[in-house]
């Protein structure tokens, strides 16, 4: 098997994310499509940092993380404080500002 | 070429990982996806381990798995579990585009893989033993070339925990109220001015999703947990027992030389008979 599969797997795994943070509505569900996205792009890193044989690639995959890490506890309290003013976690009903 | 345990695994594992996937997007309740989502990151963490990451692997682990996922859940259980998705369409025929436009995202990403010149690899086995071993590899590249990323990776984590502390905090707008001012708004409301009765008296059924019983046989409905109201988990207590514990009572008042208690209203059994039927029609189907 050529490691070449798991850069597959990778696009895979994006463009169902994708796919999911397009057609969901549950806040709290488009934010995990976004993590798996996320980890697609670090299974692509893994893959590269092994292809090219230097360990940069693990070094990115590792920031990516802590970003994601960062990323998801603002989003969460951003969904919290939406939800305690509108009392849905649908993205569909966070319209105050639309015409 | 990889050994063939490795294929194996891999196989395997990617199975699992866009099963996980699909079943995330598929799934209409937000603890469904999420432990879909917690599957795929653990085939995600083992891939990592058989590429010779095994540092990102046990991170995947305990960052991902372990502590995103507990927060993705501790935020649905404050946002409501039955949360589900709603299938109204707001915008007429997106869904169907983006399928349509993820496919041809995933074919355009496929295709610019299969031309890309990657037919040898050489594998992180060398730098890892050049380094003597996966962490110190990695972490004498943190600490020297990627130093000022590094910084600003922590710089990021504490801006971060600061925001969510900052969106989550709420200021108490209203004096929170006494026990003696609760008890004057009961009495001025008038709705329910003593306490809610308990759940399952009859000795029979003493569990909190069974109503209480009034004087007169009919269950109380108020008596059972509203949570366990609106899930509509509360027990029915079948009419044939309700028959009985009216000819008890009969039989107890005759007993006693009392008045027999109202025998109960015709209508209350039939209402309790006719449900009865519907869900032997429901299971029956």
């Amino acid at each position: 098997m050529n490691p070449v599969n798991y850069l597959y797997l990778a696009a895979l795994l994006f463009t169902i994310g994708a796919v999911g943070v397009l057609v969901r509505r549950n806040a709290i569900v488009l934010f995990m499509c976004v993590e798996l996205m996320l980890n697609a792009c670090n299974l692509a890193l893994v893959t590269f940092s092994r292809l090219h044989g230097n360990l940069d690639g693990q070094i990115i995959a590792f920031f990516t993380m802590v970003v994601a890490a960062a990323e998801v506890v603002v989003g969460l309290a951003i969904i919290v404080s939406v939800f305690r003013t509108r009392h849905s976690a649908s993205v569909d009903d966070t319209n105050l500002m639309k015409l | 070429m990889t050994s063939t345990g490795e294929a194996v695994q891999f196989w395997v594992l990617a199975v699992v990982a866009v099963g996980g996937a699909l079943g995330m997007v598929l799934c209409r309740k937000a603890v469904h996806s999420a432990l879909c989502l917690a599957g795929t990151m653990i085939a995600l963490a083992i891939c990592y381990m058989a590429e010779g990451a095994v540092f990102l692997g046990i991170v995947q682990i305990v960052v991902y798995t372990g502590a995103i996922m507990m927060l993705f859940l501790f935020v649905v259980m404050l946002v409501g579990v039955s949360s589900a998705d709603s299938v109204k369409e707001v915008l007429k025929g997106q869904r169907v585009a983006a399928v349509v436009g993820g496919l041809g995202f995933g074919v355009l990403l496929c295709a610019g893989i299969a031309n890309a010149n990657l037919h040898s690899f050489q594998g992180v086995g060398a730098a890892n033993q050049a380094a003597g071993g996966n962490v110190p590899g990695l972490a004498a590249l943190i600490f020297t070339r990627y130093v000022w990323a590094f910084e600003v990776t922590g710089a990021l984590l504490i801006t971060a925990a600061v925001g969510a502390m900052v969106l989550t905090h709420r200021e108490a707008t209203e004096v929170k109220q006494s026990q003696r001012e609760l008890a004057e708004q009961r009495v001025r409301l008038g709705t329910q001015v003593t306490p809610l009765p308990a759940p399952g008296v009859y000795a029979r059924h003493n569990a909190v999703d069974a109503p209480g019983l009034l004087p007169d046989g009919t269950p109380a409905e108020i008596s059972v947990n509203p949570t366990l109201r609106q899930r509509g988990q509360m027990r029915h207590l079948g009419s044939d027992l309700l028959r009985r514990m009216g000819e008890l009572e009969q039989s107890t008042a005759g007993w006693l030389g009392r008045k027999a208690p109202k025998p109960r209203s015709g209508a209350e059994l039939a209402r309790v008979e006719s449900e009865e039927t519907e869900q032997r029609e429901v299971e029956s189907k």
